[in-house]
């Protein structure tokens, strides 16, 4: 069964390229900064609202 | 060598009623675990069986006295809390104010991902349905391991083990093991100290909430290596090992290589080839200065006057896995899970933003460090601790992590399919199959169960009868699948077994 459940895996990270230059490098650094800027978009919409609220409320008992 | 151990996890879930932050959490936990039983026709609600539950024995061979036990530590004492046993063979409960999914025992830790993902699903729509009792608020469930204010609640552990392995050896070389595995299994947490009174990041969730090195607590001075010694199996052949150090984690990878790499150090501790000790000076302390420093650059001392960091550890217990395997042999699973191990620990030693799609604290730590770039937020900015905890929320639309899936910004080792069909299906190579089979095909005719029996209400009988499940590796589909396929009522399914 385990075997069957690997398909959908991807394998272990490859090694990155070597060849990067700084040029690559700064044009990947600001392909990343725009995915950070929409990763960021995203979740002020599913943030809830009210923070601090939220934050001191959460309170849990102890447990194991 | 081989990852394959019957093993299994235990989660208990934080809670919180929107709109009341006084609402009883036993009592939302129960709804919760209520609501799911009743819509799932497990309406007797076959009880758990507390008969060979021993949460005071201790794995050093003495029990400690019920007069002395805190009260938090009588976990066999029935409160009258919702404890329900599902078709895929686990246990979902209220265990003090957390509802709890434990997972049936599996043979691989591939599958302990299936099945813990499982029991997300379970809680998801646990809490959905108890939104729909008449005047309750909606209930929100977090896989998380505290409230950053002084509480904790586990997600633990457990794994098979030989009798016969002494105690003292699984003390001495799994606790380094334990202390420096943080950097794949943390879940990531901001705030510092166990009342989060240090405006920082750590690595772990947990590692605060640890006091000393060895003991039988879980609830208070927690140990990094928990004696209790209840193994649900025969007592002379095996042990249950316990462990109730780990982060809840979100990540697949980091469940996946959490149990696969204990997996391994335990098969390593079994045969007797750990014979160099790699103990360290001051276990608690190492954990958590390594749990504060997400650089990973963080030296801890060796008994033997060594300094290494929580990497250089794990990296010797890699060597030896690799070691161990060269001479034994392995399969393909220890093998993947040998090769991701290296992965990691060789990108975390270059850069740990390289475990992004990976691991749940790097995931979470990337999201807060770009929050505090953006918005200039120092750590104890409650937008940190927000971001923090909604991680965590088990809620597809909300939940931080499931945000990371759904856009694809984090690796998976499973589908959504396989994960719906272990919701209903039990593992089919352990006992956990007979259990939960027996709840799928007869459940009104199952007065109770626990992880070492059945116990059959039939028609016509006076007295309730037990079928004790004592071997973790019988029962499975291989052994009475058949007698499923051929048995119309519980009492043929009895006599089919036992010849009465």
């Amino acid at each position: 069964m385990s075997e069957q459940q690997h398909k959908s895996t991807r394998k272990a990270s490859e090694p990155e390229a070597q060849a990067d230059t700084t040029e690559v490098d700064a044009e990947r650094k600001e392909k990343l900064d725009d995915d950070v800027d929409s990763i960021l978009d995203e979740i002020d919409d599913v943030l809830e609202e009210n923070a601090e609220e939220f934050v001191r409320s959460f309170v849990q008992k102890g447990g194991q | 060598m081989t990852v394959r151990r019957v093993q299994g996890s235990e989660v208990e879930y934080g809670i919180a009623v929107q709109g009341q932050p006084h609402a009883n959490p036993m009592v939302a936990s129960t709804h919760v675990v209520n609501s799911y039983a009743a819509a799932h026709g497990l309406t007797r609600r076959a009880r758990w069986d507390f008969e060979e539950e021993n949460p005071l024995r201790d794995a050093r061979g003495f029990d400690l006295s019920r007069e002395v036990a805190d009260p938090s530590q009588l976990t066999d004492e029935d409160m009258g809390l919702a404890n329900i046993i599902l078709t895929n063979g686990a246990r979902l409960y209220v265990d003090h104010a957390h509802p709890e999914y434990s997972s049936p025992e599996v043979t691989n830790p591939l599958d302990v991902v299936l099945w813990e993902k499982a029991g997300e699903n379970v809680m998801r729509l646990g809490a959905e349905l108890a939104a729909k009792i008449p005047g309750t608020a909606p209930i929100v469930l977090y896989k998380n391991n505290v409230d950053n204010k002084g509480a904790s609640y586990g997600a633990h552990e457990n794994y098979l083990m030989r009798r016969d392995v002494p105690f003292d050896q699984i003390v001495e070389h799994l606790t380094p093991f334990f202390v420096s595995r943080q950097v794949f299994t943390g879940a990531g947490r901001v705030g510092q100290k166990q009342d989060g009174s240090v405006h920082a990041f750590q690595i772990s969730q947990r590692a605060d909430y640890f006091e000393v090195g060895v003991g039988l607590e879980t609830t208070l001075k927690r140990p990094i290596i928990n004696t209790r010694d209840e193994p649900h199996a025969d007592p002379k052949k095996y042990r249950r090992l316990h462990v109730i150090i780990g982060d809840a984690n979100c990540s697949e990878t980091a469940i996946y290589l959490k149990h696969g790499t204990t997996s391994i150090v335990l098969a390593m501790i079994e045969a007797g080839f750990l014979t160099r000790s790699l103990a360290l000076s001051a276990p608690v302390t190492a954990l958590h200065d390594i749990s504060y420093d997400p650089t990973l650059t963080q030296k801890v001392e060796l008994e033997d006057g060594r300094t290494v960091t929580a990497l250089e550890l794990q990296g010797e217990y890699l060597r030896l896995a690799k070691e161990f395997v060269a001479r034994e042999g392995s399969d393909e699973q220890t093998d993947d899970v040998l090769r991701r191990w290296e992965s990691v620990l060789d990108r975390l030693a270059r850069d740990p933003m390289e475990c992004v799609r990976e691991l749940d604290w790097v995931a979470k730590l990337a999201l807060l460090e770009r929050y505090r770039e953006r918005d200039g937020l120092d750590w104890d900015h409650a937008k940190l601790h927000l971001v923090d905890v909604q991680y965590h929320d088990i809620r597809l639309h909300k939940g931080l992590y499931h945000q990371l899936i759904r856009t694809n910004r984090m690796d998976r080792l499973l589908t959504d399919d396989q994960i719906a069909a272990t919701v209903t299906d039990p593992p089919r190579d352990t006992r956990a199959y007979f259990r939960g089979m027996c709840l799928a095909k007869f459940s009104k005719d199952i007065a109770a169960a626990s992880w070492d029996s059945v116990i059959f209400d039939l028609p016509g009988q006076d007295s309730l009868q037990r079928i004790p499940t004592m071997e973790p590796l019988r029962g499975t589909a291989e052994h009475v699948g058949r007698l499923f396929e051929t048995s119309n009522t519980a009492s043929e399914l009895f006599a089919a077994i036992t010849g009465r």
